[in-house]
């Protein structure tokens, strides 16, 4: 679960003054905004990038305000991927798991399982360079789960994607929601992410979040084009 | 008709316009950039003409008195010149890598933390850039009057660790400049993405950023290398020019115009240039292994 309570930001000329967000477990929300309306510092705040001036980060019921990015377990996907530009794809499947100490047998476990997944076995020995747009970010996505974290950070990870390979990946996070059950908080300024994957959308308008709406168990008739099939 | 004709004529004469101010700008690019190389390749060719005329000058041998007449090889059989290459090698690589050492940590902060006092920082990084490389060379020494410096200078001032300050006092601003470009062009959300996976700080710089940033290293190390073999001013305070301890290179050229001796300073000018060009190819080549296996990878 992520709770945002009476979170207060101050950067340069932006602020943002006692916004208030929750997430329960295992839903996926979205949060939407405008471009500079505070989306991505309200997820910087939740991984831990940003210090807020005043107000609490609860993960998991957990007061974390003041810890590290490294200890909160935040898997994080960043708009363009951000991959490691010396590394395999193979390499960044396993990072979080040998920056754990985990053991070889069970590295090479999780890399093979990840890149079924992901679709991405055929590409392991592969750099960044060498990879498109929609396989970016499937790696992207691979190296934020390896080490299953209870929360998934992602930070509009499908505009630079043209719409076949956002579709794709549409079907993909819906997919991974299921598999893993991990709480997702999805920044995007698009409405048919929204629409495709929210189970509870989030918007900011002029400094607040407002819940927009919250389509909850999958069998509610709302929303039933945008439920996993 | 004439209406329907005249676009059609107006645009054929544009395209020529185009096509001859085009040809014309390309023309003023190759004309003022190429006259630039080739002064560079005429002094070179100077240079080399010179050592070829002086070769076998006043006697009349054959094949192997041309070639045990020229100076270039008569410089690289003097004990002096080949003490003097040797420090030179010795000298620019120590002080190179002290650069990189120093110029990484440094280049990353100035890339990536904002503190108090940041532009004074930054702009004291520039001092050795634009301050006459004499008066780094003064200042150095007067430097070295006071303590705790003044306690290890009669083992430093005038010795060869001397030669080695005065060319990384200079080499490391450029170097710590290559740096913090480098850095500024890696995409700080690496770092973040590798924190948030669990990575300290220095985790997140040695996985991630230290393997993004070998080129500029490279860059680094290769322009503070080549400053170095350069560097004569700050020698000639700081470390002296005294054969056979403190001569480098530079200092070699500089000894050999004194005595009025044109040839040899010619000839170890051409030594610097071949052992340049034969190092700096050389940090291409393995320096950056990366770049053929980015290029034969499918």
């Amino acid at each position: 679960m992520i709770i945002l309570d009476q979170i207060s930001i101050q950067q340069g000329k932006f602020a943002l003054a006692n916004v208030s967000l929750r997430v329960t477990s295992g839903a996926y929300a979205v949060l939407m905004g405008r471009t500079g309306s505070g989306k991505t510092t309200i997820l910087e705040t939740v991984i831990g990038f940003r210090r807020p001036t005043s107000g609490r980060v609860l993960l998991g019921g957990v007061d974390v305000t003041h810890w590290n990015p490294a200890v909160r377990g935040i898997g994080y996907v960043p708009q363009d991927g951000a991959l490691f530009s010396r590394m395999s794809v193979q390499d960044h499947l396993a990072f979080a798991l040998k920056i754990r100490r985990t053991s070889r047998p069970e590295i090479a476990r999780r890399v093979r399982e990840l890149s079924t997944l992901l679709g991405i076995s055929h590409l392991l020995d592969r750099r960044p360079g060498r990879l498109s747009g929609g396989e970016r970010q499937r790696v992207a996505l691979g190296r934020a789960l390896a080490f299953q974290p209870q929360i998934l950070c992602l930070d509009e990870p499908l505009s630079a994607l043209d719409d076949e390979t956002r579709q794709e990946m549409c079907n993909l996070l819906r997919e991974v929601r299921e598999k893993t059950g991990v709480t997702t908080l999805h920044v995007t300024h698009n409405e048919a992410e929204a629409v495709l994957l929210a189970d509870t959308v989030f918007r900011i308008t002029d400094g607040r979040i407002v819940q927009q709406q919250s389509v909850g168990e999958p069998a509610t008739p709302a929303e039933p084009a945008s439920l996993p099939s | 008709m004439e209406t329907a004709v005249s676009p059609s004529a107006d645009a054929s004469g544009r395209r020529r316009v185009i096509g001859i101010s085009n040809s014309l700008f390309f023309g003023c690019c190759l004309l003022i950039g190429g006259s630039y190389v080739l002064l560079i390749v005429a002094m070179l060719a100077a240079d080399a003409a010179y050592v070829i005329g002086q070769s076998g000058a006043g006697d009349g041998g054959g094949w192997s008195s041309y070639i045990s007449g020229n100076p270039v090889i008569q410089s690289l059989r003097d004990p002096k010149i080949q003490y003097s290459i040797w420090l030179s090698m010795l000298s620019c690589t120590l002080s190179a890598l002290l650069s990189l050492l120093v110029a990484v940590p440094m280049g990353y902060l100035m890339s990536r933390r904002r503190f108090p006092g940041r532009n004074l920082v930054d702009a004291v990084l520039d001092i050795p850039i634009v301050l006459p490389p004499l008066v780094v060379g003064l200042s150095l020494l007067i430097l070295f009057q006071f303590p705790p410096f003044s306690k290890v200078a009669r083992e430093i001032v005038y010795q060869v660790p001397s030669v080695i300050i005065a060319q990384f006092a200079v080499a490391c601003a450029f170097a710590v400049r290559t740096m913090k470009a480098t850095f500024d062009h890696i995409d700080p959300r690496c770092e973040q993405v590798a924190i948030s996976l669990g990575c300290s700080r220095f985790q997140a710089f040695g996985s991630v950023v230290l393997p993004a940033a070998d080129r500029g290293m490279m860059a680094a190390v290769t322009l503070a290398w080549a400053r170095s073999l350069g560097e004569f001013g700050p020698l000639l305070i700081f470390a002296g020019a005294t054969r056979m301890k403190t001569e480098v290179l530079s200092t070699s050229v500089f000894l050999e115009m004194n005595v009025g001796n044109v040839s040899a300073a010619v000839a170890v000018s051409m030594i610097m240039v071949a052992v340049a060009v034969v190092v700096l190819i050389l940090m291409r080549v393995w320096g950056t292994p990366q770049a053929t296996t980015d290029f034969t990878l499918h």
